[in-house]
């Protein structure tokens, strides 16, 4: 190797060195950004309740409700001015000490059974808050009504072998019995 | 019994598929009012025209500022309508609030959430179509009303009571086919009840 040859080969390797590294530093940099991304489900706005018996409360009453203008999302998630506004307004009455029920008696006089997500068991909603009890129930019937009936089929086939029927698989069943003897008997001679 | 076995699955899909062919035509954010035929919240809020803007954009009811409250739709049946300079879409309803003013209908603004001196100068601007404007800065009155967003149309019978709640712009259709005829509907009743008396 003369030295041209050597110097040509040691500049290579060490580009290939540096390139190889700064793939592993591009790696590593992408990673820690990455890592730095934090969620984007921070708290936006701080319930500022007087005590957590309260914002326990608060938490749960907002995530129950929807929100009137993005009909998808509940008071927690929603970004909404009214949204902003009717957490407001549900942070104000919970401090002024009004009841959970009273929350919602509020908010229903205003903008309807719509804001609930968990609707109220009444004559409206009884079709609602039923079907699916109903279907479970006519599901059952008919698996009920399903197993019974192939029982009986089943309890029919037997009591349906009788008379010739009868003697017939007797025969069978003989004749299997003489042919797994004389089998038998075979291999004994052959033991023997 | 076996035949009919056979159909209960045709059946079952003609019902389901009138079912959601029913539902493809409706409106799913359609939410009615639940302030359907019942009376106008109480409130007591200035009207715009008399407060005063000051610079830091604080305080701005004027001394002897004219406060409103629900007898204002006492005697009358008007259209109340909910209103802000922040909502593009009643920029672009205005225009034709302006036109059915014209012909005589008597609305109600409702300046909802609003800037003051922004909101007196849109209607110095683009014209003033309201009989009265109520300045709601707080949303108080929204809120009490079940306003969600801007524009909001109320119909308002005589005795102050909500008739009807149309979401979004009124255009010559909206205007048309359902708030016209149920605002003459009132104002027929109206009519034969004064004369009566």
């Amino acid at each position: 190797m003369t030295v041209d040859e050597y110097q040509s080969f040691a500049l290579h390797s060490i580009q290939r060195l540096v390139i190889k590294r700064s793939l592993v530093c591009l790696r590593a940099s992408l990673l820690l950004l990455s890592l730095l991304c934090l969620p984007a489900w921070s708290v936006i706005e701080v319930d500022r309740l007087s005590s957590p018996e309260l914002s326990a409360r608060y938490q749960q009453l907002v995530a129950e409700y929807r929100c009137p203008k993005c009909q998808n999302q509940n008071l927690a998630e929603s970004n909404s001015p009214i949204s902003i506004d009717l957490r407001t307004e549900i942070r104000r009455l919970l401090e002024e000490g009004v009841s959970d029920a009273q929350i919602s008696d509020y908010l229903v006089a205003r903008y309807g059974e719509f804001v609930l997500y968990r609707p109220r068991v009444q004559a409206s909603t009884y079709l609602l808050w039923l079907t699916p009890a109903v279907l479970l129930l006519l599901g059952l019937l008919v698996v009920v009504f399903i197993v019974r009936r192939q029982k009986r089929a089943a309890c029919t086939a037997q009591a349906a072998l009788s008379g010739a029927e009868q003697a017939a698989l007797q025969a069978l069943l003989s004749d299997v019995d003489n042919q797994q003897n004389k089998s038998k008997n075979s291999n004994k001679a052959e033991v023997e | 019994m076996g035949r009919i076995k056979l159909f209960i699955p045709l059946i079952i899909f003609v019902v389901l598929a009138a079912i959601l062919y029913w539902g493809l035509g409706r409106d799913p954010n359609a939410m009615p009012s639940a302030l359907i035929s019942r009376p106008v919240p109480t409130f007591q809020l200035p009207a715009l025209e008399q407060l005063e803007s000051t610079e830091d954009d604080n305080l701005m009811v004027a001394e002897q500022a004219e406060i409103l409250d629900e007898s204002l739709f006492l005697g009358q049946v008007s259209l109340l309508n909910v209103w802000a300079t922040w909502c593009v879409s009643c920029r672009v309803e205005h225009p034709y609030l302006m036109d059915i003013a014209e012909t005589g209908v008597r609305i109600i603004g409702l300046n909802y959430k609003d800037e003051v001196g922004a909101a007196q100068q849109w209607l110095a601007k683009y014209g003033d179509p309201y009989a009265h404007t109520i300045s709601d800065t707080t949303g108080g009155m929204g809120l009490d009303l079940g306003v969600f967003g801007a524009p909001e149309t109320y119909l308002v019978d005589h005795l102050g009571v909500i008739h009807y709640k149309h979401v979004g712009v009124v255009d010559d259709r909206v205007w048309r086919t359902t708030l016209q005829p149920k605002y003459q509907q009132l104002r027929d009743a109206l009519g034969e009840q004064k004369n009566d008396s």
